[in-house]
């Protein structure tokens, strides 16, 4: 296997290449631009098309083209870009369209700070557009998972035609790792057929959001719950680490969850019992190791994230069903906690604890 | 000798074709279709010329003609 | 006697859904004789826009994109990039292409897209129910603008093909009407350059067709044509504003 030391971004656009992604299209955002620059240059290498877009909305929706013809396609984006993007989404979703959107996540709301963070974990699980739909979303907290992830998605988004996201933060996109590139897929235009077809013309290749008969749509609706329900059941991922003995746990994802491991093996060194529940795909959120919780042995779940207000925090409380107190600790805006300040935020946990 | 066929259902009634007959051989008919419109028909006795005009104003479509 | 005008096969099998008189109906019909005639019904995909419009899903017998709001040029952008074998056009209103699509519609066409843009203009939101449009002329009464459309408070009618015609890269930018058959036989001598051009890889062409709208017009149909000839192409000269060699 090639080995190479990469910039996130970059290694995010090779990945992506090395998947068969033969179209991309977007606009200039910091933190993200590498994607673009390299895609630029990449792209015609290898016989695929790269599109500046006039915008973040033409440029989804340049993808909504490109998926049509059953070319993998990609855009990427930082948070407010996303917001840009979001009609582009929903519209993706209501086509069964399949593509790859990438997010590098900076401050907000608005415009925000173009320093890393991740304050788009509800916009990206909860609602990135109108209309319900899911997406589903890979949170990677290396380079090389951000490779991994990135590559997985385009096959992901072809086998159950939907856009699939990567929600990576500020940091994963600039910092340079060490990683190892997969084979290069064979670019072939996948054969598509579109559910709306079969009501509107079923020779031709029809796509719409908007099936005239309401009957219709609510299929449509129905045939994207179901779906959803499915990737409930197989497609969440997640990561234990030291959860067995654990009297804290923190909750964690993305460069957070690298920086806790860092807290985690301080605190273990002091003879604290902590470990680390961190998912890694975002929608479906794998409830399950939260339900696995043993409430007498777990005194409390820390959610620790770049983000203020917390925003994980609703996901575990989902899982946890109040069973275990949560407490929050978070930075934001670019301002990144130290492992050193998670070492100190669960000893003042535990202090609290025993004051209790 | 030339004649138009009016395809009655998809007809609108919308008379644009009537507007730009110059032989005005047509006229609303006394078939109701099923939008509920009462279909455009050609008077048999006006002579038509085939000049296509009403065909080309139809915005259905809905005119065929004979020549 | 010998049938020397039919319906093109490329038009499905029905009434369309446009109100009577609607003059997108011939704007439609227009299309799909010119898709008859060039023989790519198989190779052709429409891309549709939300308004009135996006009704074409019903009517056309071909591939098929309905876009959101204003991005037909962008996604058939996605399209001819990927397919450039297909042809591909896209069919927009006033609303749709002047109002929320307009930096789609510029950046297609500054790119010079490989495309066919179709702009059928009447100067008012018409699926909506009569708001006023970026081309709704001074003094005529929307919705939205009850008392007439004031450059005071509204600005005036954007005139796309003065606009885009600016722009380098187009091939073809020229304005017809629907209002006769002598203008919509002129309308489809312009469209067909406008899609031998994509035919040629020639680039971007945009057709605008001037049309009307009864309903939201407050008017007959036959009425809405007198109205065109006094009002809408006084504002709205015709011509072929962009022809590159």
């Amino acid at each position: 296997m090639e080995k190479l030391f990469m910039k996130g971004n970059e290694a995010i656009a090779e990945a992506a290449v090395r998947a068969g992604c033969r179209f991309f299209a977007g606009y200039p955002i910091t933190p993200q631009n590498e994607i673009p620059e390299y895609m630029s240059k990449r792209l015609p290498q290898v016989g695929g098309v790269f599109v500046q877009g006039e915008s973040e909305v033409a440029s989804v929706n340049m993808v909504v083209g490109a998926a049509y013809t059953g070319t993998r396609a990609m855009t990427s984006s930082s948070g407010p870009g996303l917001s840009l993007k979001s009609e582009g989404l929903s519209s993706l979703a209501g086509s069964e369209l399949p593509a790859v959107v990438v997010n590098i996540m900076r401050g907000g709301p608005g415009v925000g700070s173009i320093q890393a963070a991740q304050m788009d974990y509800l916009q990206a699980t909860k609602a990135s557009g109108h209309g319900g739909f899911r997406m589903l979303v890979y949170a990677p907290a290396t380079v090389q998972e951000a490779v991994d992830f990135t590559y997985l998605a385009f096959d992901k988004a072809m086998e159950y035609r939907t856009p699939v996201l990567i929600s990576a933060d500020g940091c994963i996109g600039s910092m340079m790792e060490q990683v190892e590139l997969p084979p290069m897929k064979e670019a072939e235009k996948e054969d598509l057929h579109f559910f709306a077809s079969q009501y509107l013309n079923p020779k031709r290749k029809v796509i719409t959001s908007m099936l005239p008969v309401e009957s219709e749509q609510e299929l449509y609706n129905k045939k994207l719950a179901a779906m959803y329900q499915k990737w409930e059941e197989t497609e969440f991922l997640k990561e234990e680490y030291l959860l067995e003995d654990a009297e804290y746990v923190i909750a964690a994802y993305g460069t957070s969850a690298r920086i806790a491991k860092s807290a985690i093996q301080i605190l273990r060194g002091k003879g604290v019992k902590v470990g680390l529940f961190r998912p890694i795909t975002l929608y479906p959120f794998p409830y399950d190791s939260l339900r696995k919780l043993d409430e007498k042995q777990v005194k409390k779940v820390l959610c620790l994230e770049m983000s203020i207000p917390a925003q994980l925090v609703e996901d575990l409380k989902i899982g946890l069903e109040g069973r275990i107190p949560i407490a929050c600790y978070g930075r934001s805006a670019g301002m990144i906690f130290t492992t050193e300040d998670v070492v100190e935020e669960i000893e003042r946990q535990i202090r609290q604890e025993e004051c209790e | 000798m030339a004649k138009v066929e009016i395809l009655k259902d998809y007809c609108k009634s919308c008379k644009l074709c009537m507007q730009v007959c110059p032989k005005q051989v047509l006229r609303v008919g006394t078939y109701t279709n099923k939008m509920g419109y009462d279909a455009v028909e050609m008077d048999e006795t006006k002579g038509c010329i085939g000049c296509k005009m009403c065909a080309t104003m139809c915005p259905e479509g809905a005119i065929e003609v004979y020549r | 006697m010998e049938k020397v005008y039919t319906r093109p096969k490329s038009m499905n099998p029905r009434a369309t859904g446009y109100c009577p008189g609607c003059l997108h109906g011939v704007a439609t019909r227009l299309i799909c004789e010119l898709i008859d005639e060039f023989g790519i019904q198989d190779q052709t995909t429409s891309v549709l826009p939300i308004g009135c419009s996006s009704m074409g899903v019903f009517h056309f017998d071909t591939d098929m994109i309905v876009s959101l709001h204003g991005r037909a040029p962008a996604v058939a952008t996605g399209v001819k990039r990927c397919s450039p074998k297909r042809f591909v056009y896209t069919y927009q209103g006033d609303g749709d292409l002047a109002a929320i699509g307009l930096s789609e519609i510029m950046h297609a066409a500054n790119r010079g897209e490989n495309i066919t843009a179709i702009f059928v203009n009447n100067s008012i939101y018409g699926m909506t129910g009569g708001q006023m449009a970026p081309t709704t002329l001074i003094g005529q009464k929307a919705t939205t603008a009850q008392d007439g459309r004031d450059p005071k408070r509204e600005g005036y009618p954007m005139k796309m093909c003065e606009i885009l015609a600016q722009l380098e890269a187009p091939v073809l930018v020229a304005r017809c009407a629907l209002d006769t058959p002598a203008h919509i036989n002129e309308a489809k001598k312009v469209l067909r350059q406008g899609f031998q051009n994509q035919l040629d890889q020639k680039g971007f062409s945009f057709i605008e067709l001037l049309s009307n709208c009864p309903t939201n017009w407050g008017m007959s149909a036959e009425k809405t044509i007198a109205w065109m000839q006094e009002h809408t192409m006084k504002t709205f000269p015709l011509g072929v504003f962009k022809a590159k060699e």
